[in-house]
């Protein structure tokens, strides 16, 4: 592969992965996070596997499958998922939130979600600054789609703070976390295998502990809701 | 008798290079087992006590590692080069063994040891002590940010062990803010990596940029130090950052309040120590000095305003870990030699003082069923064997003579004035005497004064937290007068400040 085919592809991809940011801060609370997630996931194993080849460092190739099981099939089905109750419903198959496979606008739902688009396209041009002297340092096919990484992270943050409900703020984090690894994937070709495995490991677990806990919640707080209980009724803590 | 003990060890230390790695895998894998054996065997001993055993053992071989490579012996290098335990290693080390022990010893709970859930809390706890070892015996910094993410992952289900909304929802947002800020951290560590791989030689091994000095690029390497170390001070409770810690702090179970506010912000905190070193070597160290001053003054006056307002107990020891972690920061922004030595003591002694007194106000409640402030009154005439023991863990916490935090904060004072940090001691002690005196007030009225009318015999739950054992809240609160005396700590800590790269 050339280095112009790898920088084509690497900007298709990235652009892949910011597209599908946008979607999930557009989407509203019916809508099945579980598509553009997978789509994201992938387009981020893709953009693996293409540093792997243009850098033809052959480990690249086996953390791209890793990042796109993990992150392309395990992470989007779980974040739809709600684990089995455990009490009172002991033995219930798991309830997957009825969604329809579309994407529909918020809008619909009630909520406008302009502010928050409007907001992600400045967040785009934030992280575009952010990314430059960072971009400088980078040699090789990557460093023009680096931006990329830092808006994903800057949507995700969006999406965590701004979200209601526990489904919304588990995709904010996700997102910030997909904003990580892209830059860390684009920034230095990816750090050590050991730290990726762990890493990888980390997520995995916290995206479980906090399924776990969101379905204690919707118990705690009288569930209901697709995408779990409405967090702006935690408010027992306080001073 | 402590000397008696680790003068063969350390010869033992030197002698072979197999004992120091084999002490390092122990310290780290010993906690594991301890929770492989709750889980594989569930008798209701191993329960009880598999956590006291998991704290001695890190307790042990942090005492042997310290005295091995203090006073200028060779850091213990295994794992090819991933865990390294230099001086600063080894002194966190036996912190975390010191204060487990107090939180776990002082914690035992056959009530809680019988019932169904007990097995999987003990499991927790040791899993949550292998995390913190890993953390801090970790010489790669990314191996480092996975054990710190790994703390938050056992600890999660802790803090929402008692169940019911508060538990839940303090559980909740302490995973979300901690996750996303030590995640900072890591976007944070990826641009050093990066700054590293630009200079020629790629890596995250803390010794090795230290003793390689790579030459980064200054605005890459300073955004990542920055974001590294924003990201782990999240951790260790450093406001504005803290959210979290007042209700994770206050709703998990008194041993495991102990444990998160009396080692995992230290333990965090020495990943922000690491980095501080970094930005010195580095670069000038100008940013990472100036976020811990402003995020250290900023926790003490956060601390200062809630505290005086505090209703509950257990938020209000919360808040006061911040305002010790302040202190601590603060600390290590002066950064000579005399402020560093304070700081190191401080994070032992504070340690040690925060988990007997999470301890006891977990008896507190036990006995009282209560934990506002407002509810609790004349505990050291109406249940002496709680009362007395809480009120002296709170003095020591508030630096009263003779508490080591009187002695450490007298020279964290003295060493900012020698540095030039005037303004900054002058807002430092105004907010300590605040705090002093909010929490004070708060402590003297519900230990001191007349006891109301006892109301009938005392639950099930109240016994057992009135025959608990005193004797690892009494030698921990000893040690926390004494440790800070004791001149012949001085060659060790001398060996450590060096670690940290103090000026004179």
């Amino acid at each position: 592969m050339s280095s112009g085919d790898a920088s084509q592809a690497v900007a298709v991809l990235a652009g892949l992965e910011l597209l599908t940011a946008v979607l999930l801060a557009w989407r509203g609370p019916a809508s099945s996070p579980r598509g553009p997630l997978a789509v994201q996931g992938f387009a981020l194993a893709g953009l693996v596997a293409v540093i792997g080849v243009a850098e033809d460092e052959p480990v690249l190739w086996l953390v791209a499958l890793l990042v796109g099981v993990l992150k392309g099939v395990v992470l989007p089905t779980l974040v739809v998922r709600r684990p089995v109750r455990a009490a009172g419903a002991a033995g219930r198959p798991a309830v997957t939130a009825a969604v329809p496979a579309v994407l529909r606008p918020a809008a619909v739902r009630g909520r406008s979600r302009v502010p928050l688009l409007l907001g992600a396209a400045g967040l785009v041009v934030v992280a575009y600054l952010a990314a430059r002297p960072v971009a400088r340092v980078v040699t090789g096919a990557t460093g023009q789609a680096l931006p990329v990484g830092f808006a994903l992270v800057l949507v995700g943050f969006a999406l965590l703070a701004t979200g209601r409900r526990s489904q919304s703020q588990l995709v904010g984090f996700l997102v910030l976390d997909n904003g990580i690894a892209t830059t860390a994937f684009l920034a230095t070709g990816g750090v050590p295998l050991v730290v990726e495995l762990g890493v990888s490991l980390d997520v995995l677990l916290v995206v479980l502990v906090l399924q776990v806990l969101g379905s204690r919640i919707d118990t705690a707080f009288g569930a209901g809701a697709p995408g779990g209980t409405d967090l702006d009724q935690l408010r027992e803590l306080h001073d | 008798m402590a000397a008696v003990l680790t003068v063969p060890l350390a010869a033992a230390l030197t002698a072979g290079p197999v004992v120091g790695p084999a002490l390092v895998w122990v310290a780290l894998l010993g906690p594991g087992l301890c929770a492989l054996a709750v889980l594989l065997l569930r008798r209701r001993a191993v329960v009880l006590v598999a956590d006291v055993v998991a704290s001695s053992v890190v307790l042990l071989c942090g005492v042997a590692l310290l005295a091995g490579v203090a006073d200028g012996g060779a850091a213990v290098v295994t794992a090819g080069g991933l865990l390294r335990v230099d001086p600063l290693a080894g002194y966190l080390l036996v912190v975390v063994g010191a204060v487990a022990l107090t939180a776990t010893w002082g914690g035992l709970s056959p009530g809680r040891a019988r019932s169904r859930r007990g097995g999987r809390y003990t499991a927790l706890v040791c899993l949550f002590l292998t995390a913190m070892v890993l953390a801090v015996v970790a010489d790669d910094l990314g191996v480092t940010w996975v054990a710190v993410e790994g703390t938050t992952i056992t600890t999660a289900f802790l803090v929402g062990f008692a169940g019911g909304r508060r538990a839940v929802e303090a559980a909740w947002k302490y995973v979300v803010l901690a996750s996303v800020g030590v995640g900072i951290a890591f976007l944070g560590l990826v641009l050093l990596y990066a700054a590293t791989r630009a200079a020629g030689d790629p890596t995250l091994s803390w010794v090795r940029l230290v003793t390689d000095r790579p030459a980064v690029d200054p605005t890459v390497a300073r955004m990542g130090l920055l974001l590294a170390a924003l990201g782990f001070a999240t951790k260790a409770g450093l406001a504005p950052m803290h959210a979290w810690l007042p209700d994770a702090h206050s709703q998990a179970p008194a041993p495991v309040s102990g444990l998160m506010s009396g080692v995992l912000l230290a333990v965090a905190f020495g990943a922000v120590l690491r980095i501080q070193r970094l930005d010195a070597v580095l670069l000038d160290g100008a940013a990472v000095r100036t976020l811990l001053l402003v995020g250290g003054l900023l926790s003490l006056l956060v601390a200062a305003v809630l505290v005086v307002t505090q209703r509950d107990v257990k938020r209000m020891l919360a808040y006061s870990s911040i305002e010790h972690m302040g202190l601590v920061a603060v600390a290590a922004a002066v950064g000579n030699r005399l402020a560093l030595a304070a700081m190191l003591v401080h994070l032992l002694v504070h340690g040690l003082a925060k988990a007997s007194t999470f301890v006891m106000a977990g008896r507190v409640l036990a006995v009282e069923g209560t934990t506002a402030i407002a509810d609790v009154q004349g505990l050291v005439r109406s249940a002496p064997r709680v009362g007395v023991p809480f009120l002296a863990g709170a003095v020591t916490l508030l630096g009263l003579p003779p508490s080591g935090l009187f002695l450490t904060e007298a020279a964290l004072v003295v060493a900012g004035l020698r540095s030039g940090y005037g303004w900054a001691m002058a807002i430092v002690l105004v907010l300590l005497l605040v705090v002093f005196v909010g929490m004070g007030r708060a402590v003297m009225a519900m230990t001191l004064g007349a006891p109301p009318a006892p109301a009938g015999p005392p639950e099930p739950a109240a016994a057992e937290a009135l025959s608990a054992p005193l004797a690892p809240v009494s030698l921990a609160l000893a040690a926390a007068c004494l440790l800070a005396l004791a001149t012949p700590l001085a060659g060790t800590l001398d060996s450590v400040v060096a670690v940290l790269g103090g000026a004179p």
